[in-house]
Order: structure tokens, then C-alpha cells, then sequence
């Protein structure tokens, strides 16, 4: 066990019916630091998050949060962990039949017995943080994509909690929101003193918020390290990978039959590969 | 015979989980009812949806059987017993029976829609993730508010169905309104009120553990939603039918 470590991952895997998404993967999240994790669409970065936070099971390894074995603990040992985290869907998964500030104020109300002036300080505070003061009175489905998120992350942000994971959270805003959210990440790691998970693809803004890196492709960690060494990094994957380009290790196409005789349609592509 | 083992352990399995989800549902219950508004506002939800939808209903199966009883009993010259035939079929099988039905299609499929929604959305996984556990504060207080409302709405449906009786027997067909009274009062017997409301209680509890059941474990895309939808009205009124045979043949049995 390593103190300094919130997350370690021992030789995880995991597969999705037959298609193996991870095969023995390691991985160490440090405390109190801004870790991202990047990956090409479909390796499995949501799937991660979701393992590390026990919603799914992996089929072999072992998953370490703040000192805990996910697989010896029972639903109310993983509830008191959670409470720990606060999670960014992708999706921002808000709910829907509940105002923006309620959404904020839920998980407070459904944990802590607390004033309603309190409540309403509380979220007031982490809307104006995401600078969505203004919209607390509106439903989800009023809100546009990048505005749910922002919701979702005030909501992610409302109970104080030690670790935060952000599932892409840049996706989806203007410059202008970008800027103030990446920001956001840094100071709330910083100023709370919590460990924050970041995955993105966004190589540029990920780059000015995380100290360390860890770049995930076809099950294992490709490459790690703070940004520069990334940046710099020899290996062709990388290279390719942070500099964007569709040609070299990474497939850019998720596996699929041949491309010329699935056109031609002579039916043996649209067997299952 | 492989095929029909499988569908036959897959049955198995599923009843199986279904049982312990029934069970968690019932050990969760006190906890949930302890926050009687997460209740009170799925009785609303439930009631308020289907309560406009059974009163109409409720009046016309009435009405119809108050014609039908009274060309049926006039043959014999029994009209003054109208009162009574209404009450009866309405209390023991018409009023338990079509509300649990109606419930299924307005109130059912709703719940099963919107579990299901929000297992697509995400929403049930944000939860667990804001460690609050979905079948406490979504599936339990849906489940309780529809096992609360079925036995409320039959009782309407039963009250209204006899009103609906009488407008037809007793003003419109010039049965006696005195007999059409004394009749159903002198006739229903204690036995025939609770095996109304047993049913009641019983398809409550039925309807809503597979609207609730149904939507919490859709196949988190549209159709999936959609399927659930549909394979609870199905599943619901096939059971429902089954559970009446069986409730009666019981009441008959020990009576
Ligand atoms: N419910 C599911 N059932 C089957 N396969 C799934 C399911 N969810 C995800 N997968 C598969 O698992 C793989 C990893 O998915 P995941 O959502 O973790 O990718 P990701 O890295 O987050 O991609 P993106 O960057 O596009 O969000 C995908 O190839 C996907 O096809
Ligand atoms: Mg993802």
C-alpha cells in the first residue's frame, strides 16, 4: 500500500460479452493531484471511471480507492466510499424531473439534515461557481448540452467531496466556459486539497490542468507521465495520439470487416467479425 | 428441447431475481415510508393520473351492467334485484379486475417509462454514484404509492359503477329505488366486501412490482424503453387474470 496513492489499479480486466476491453492494467492515481486519463473514443475511459467507482465488477484484478479494496466491501461500505467522490457523467445525467438548483441541493438533502438557508447558500455558491446562477430556476430539458454539464458538475461539486472525476468535461463548451472550467478543476484541487480524475481527449486544455498523464490504448497504459514528457514521448502511439494524426498505431476504426468487400456487399462482411 | 431448457432456466432466473427485487422492495419499505412525501407524491402521481380515466370508466362498465342485469333479470321478473347484481359484480371481479387493467395501461406503463428513461439517461447510475440507492428513493416509493393507490381507485371505480347502475335501473328503467337499495344491503355480505378488496390489494401489488420491475431493468435504449413499456400492460394483465381465477376459486373454496 502507498499512501500517496487515492487509486491503484492492479492487472485489471474486464471484457464487454467476449470483446476484451481491458487486459492487465496498472495504474496509480497520487493524492491531491490532477490526473488525466486519455484514450481514443472506445478504449474504455468511461468504463474505468465506472470501475474505479465499483459499478461494475472487473473480472480480474484489483481496484485500491483511499486505502480500500473495492472487492471486500458490501453495498454500504461502496455507498460510504462513494460519498468520497463526486462524479461528471458524460452525459451530465441530471435529473430530469427536478429544477437546476434541486438537482444541486439533492444529494444534500438525501445525506445531511441541514437548514434551508444553508442549502441555498451551498447551491447558490457552486451554480455561480459554473456561472449558472441565473438558470437555478429552469429544468434539464431547458438547458443546452454544455449547460447541463456545468449543472452537473456544480452538483458533482456539492457535497465536498475528497476525490472528483470529471468524465470529459470539456466537451461541448464555448472557449469562454472552457477556460473558466478548466480553471475551476485546478482550483477546486488545489484550494480543497481534493485528487481529481480527468478524461478527455482534449489534448491542449488537459495538458494546462493535469500534473500527470496516463494515455490508455487496447486494454493497458500506453504511456504515462506530466504532459511535456508526453509531449515528447519517442513512442509512435503518442506521438500520433497527441499530435492527432489518423495514420500509425492507433486504429482510428473500431474493428470491422474489410472495408472493400463490405461495399461490394458479397454478404461475408456483415458476418459478425 | 435445448432451446425450451434455456427458456425454462432463463424463466427460472428471472422469477427468481424478480423475488429477491420484491423482497428488497418490502425490507426498504419502512425506511422509505419514514419520508412519508416521497410516498404521498407517487399516490399523487399514480392517482391523479388514472383517477379521471377510472370514474369514467367506472360510470359506463355501471351503466352496462345495469342494462344488461335488468333485460337479464326481467325475464325472470327479478328486476328489484339490480341493486344487488351491480354491487356484486362490480365489488368481487368487474371493479378489482378492469381498474387493475386501466391502472396497468395509464399509471403502469408510466412508471415503467420513466425508471426506464432514467436508467437510459443515466440518472439511476448518478445516484448510486451520489450514493443514494436508486431502489430506495425511485423504485420503493413507486412501488408503495401504487400498491396504495390500486385498492383507493378500485374503491372509486366500485362506487362510481354502482352510480352508473342506478342512473340506468332506477330513473331510466323505473326500477324501485327503494328495493334497488334494500336489495344490495340486505344481499352483501362482509365475505364479498373483502375478497373485493383483497383482490384489490393483491393486483396493487402486482401491477406496481412489474410496472417498477419492468422499467428498472430496461434495456437502457429507446426501444428497450418502449419494449418494457409494452410488456408491462401484457405481463400485468395476463397476471392479473390468473391471480382473479385463483383469488376466487379460494373465496369460493373456503365460503
Ligand atoms: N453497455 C455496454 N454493453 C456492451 N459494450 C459496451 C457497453 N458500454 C460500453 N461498451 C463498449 O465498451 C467499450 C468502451 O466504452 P467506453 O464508454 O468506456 O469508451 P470511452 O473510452 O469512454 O469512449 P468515449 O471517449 O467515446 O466516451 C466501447 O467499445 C463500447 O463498445
Ligand atoms: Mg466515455
Amino acid at each position: 500500500m502507498n499512501a500517496d496513492h487515492i487509486v491503484e489499479i492492479e492487472d485489471l480486466h474486464y471484457a464487454r460479452g467476449t470483446r476484451p476491453i481491458f487486459s492487465g492494467l496498472n495504474l496509480n492515481i497520487r493524492r491531491g493531484e490532477v490526473t488525466a486519463i486519455m484514450g481514443p473514443s472506445g478504449t474504455g475511459k468511461t468504463t474505468l471511471l465506472r470501475l474505479i467507482t465499483g459499478q461494475l465488477v472487473p473480472d480480474r484484478g484489483r481496484i485500491r480507492v483511499d486505502g480500500e479494496w473495492l472487492a471486500g466491501l458490501r453495498r454500504d461500505g461502496l455507498y460510504a466510499l462513494r460519498r468520497k467522490i463526486g462524479m461528471l457523467f458524460q452525459n451530465g445525467a441530471l435529473l430530469t424531473d427536478l429544477s437546476v438548483y434541486e438537482n444541486v441541493a439533492f444529494p444534500l438533502r438525501e445525506h445531511y439534515e441541514l437548514p434551508e438557508r444553508l442549502i441555498r447558500h451551498i447551491v447558490l455558491t457552486k451554480l455561480h461557481a459554473v456561472g449558472l446562477r441565473g438558470a437555478a430556476e429552469m429544468l434539464p430539458t431547458e438547458l443546452s448540452g454544455g449547460m447541463a454539464r456545468r449543472v452537473a458538475l456544480a452538483r458533482a461539486m456539492a457535497t465536498d467531496p475528497r476525490i472528483l472525476i470529471y468524465d470529459e468535461p470539456f466537451v461541448g463548451l464555448d472557449p469562454i466556459s472552457m477556460g473558466v472550467i478548466v480553471r475551476l478543476v485546478r482550483r477546486m484541487n488545489d484550494a480543497l486539497g481534493i485528487s481529481s480524475i480527468v478524461v478527455s481527449h482534449d489534448v491542449q486544455e488537459i495538458n494546462t490542468v493535469a500534473d500527470s498523464s496516463y494515455l490508455i490504448s487496447e486494454g493497458k497504459v500506453a504511456a504515462s507521465g506530466s504532459p511535456d514528457e508526453l509531449s515528447n514521448a519517442p513512442s509512435e502511439l503518442v506521438r500520433q495520439f497527441m499530435h492527432g494524426m489518423a495514420d500509425g498505431p492507433v486504429p482510428f476504426h473500431f474493428p470491422a470487416p474489410d472495408y472493400t468487400s463490405q461495399l461490394i456487399g458479397n454478404g461475408e462482411g456483415d458476418d459478425d467479425a | 428441447m435445448r432451446d425450451l431448457w434455456e427458456a425454462f432456466t432463463g424463466f427460472l432466473r428471472t422469477f427468481g431475481a424478480l423475488q429477491l427485487f420484491l423482497l428488497r422492495l418490502i425490507v426498504e419499505s419502512p425506511r422509505v415510508l419514514m419520508r412519508p412525501r416521497l410516498v404521498t407524491q407517487q399516490i399523487f402521481n399514480a392517482g391523479a393520473l388514472s383517477l379521471v380515466l377510472i370514474m369514467v370508466c367506472g360510470f359506463f362498465v355501471g351503466a352496462v351492467i345495469g342494462l344488461q342485469g335488468h333485460s337479464n333479470l326481467a325475464r325472470f321478473g327479478s328486476e328489484d334485484i339490480l341493486g344487488l347484481f351491480s354491487a356484486l359484480s362490480l365489488m368481487k371481479e368487474l371493479g378489482p379486475v378492469i381498474t387493475a387493467l386501466l391502472f396497468a395501461g395509464r399509471a403502469g406503463t408510466a412508471l415503467a417509462s420513466e425508471i426506464g428513461l432514467m436508467r437510459t439517461t443515466d440518472q439511476l447510475s448518478a445516484m448510486e454514484m451520489m450514493a443514494i440507492d436508486p431502489v430506495i428513493r425511485v423504485a420503493t416509493p413507486r412501488f408503495l404509492g401504487g400498491a396504495i393507490s390500486m385498492p383507493l381507485l378500485t374503491a372509486i371505480f366500485t362506487s362510481v359503477g354502482i352510480l352508473g347502475s342506478w342512473v340506468v335501473g332506477v330513473p331510466l328503467l323505473g326500477v324501485d329505488a327503494g328495493a334497488f337499495w334494500s336489495q344490495m344491503q340486505a344481499g352483501v355480505g362482509t365475505a364479498d366486501v373483502w375478497e373485493g378488496i383483497l383482490k384489490s390489494i393483491v393486483f396493487g401489488l402486482a401491477a406496481s412490482l412489474i410496472a417498477v420491475w419492468e422499467g428498472y431493468n430496461a434495456i437502457p435504449t429507446a426501444e428497450g424503453v418502449g419494449r418494457a413499456t409494452t410488456r408491462t400492460v401484457v405481463i400485468t394483465a395476463v397476471v392479473i387474470l390468473v391471480f382473479d381465477f385463483m383469488i376466487t376459486a379460494m373465496a369460493i373454496s373456503l365460503g
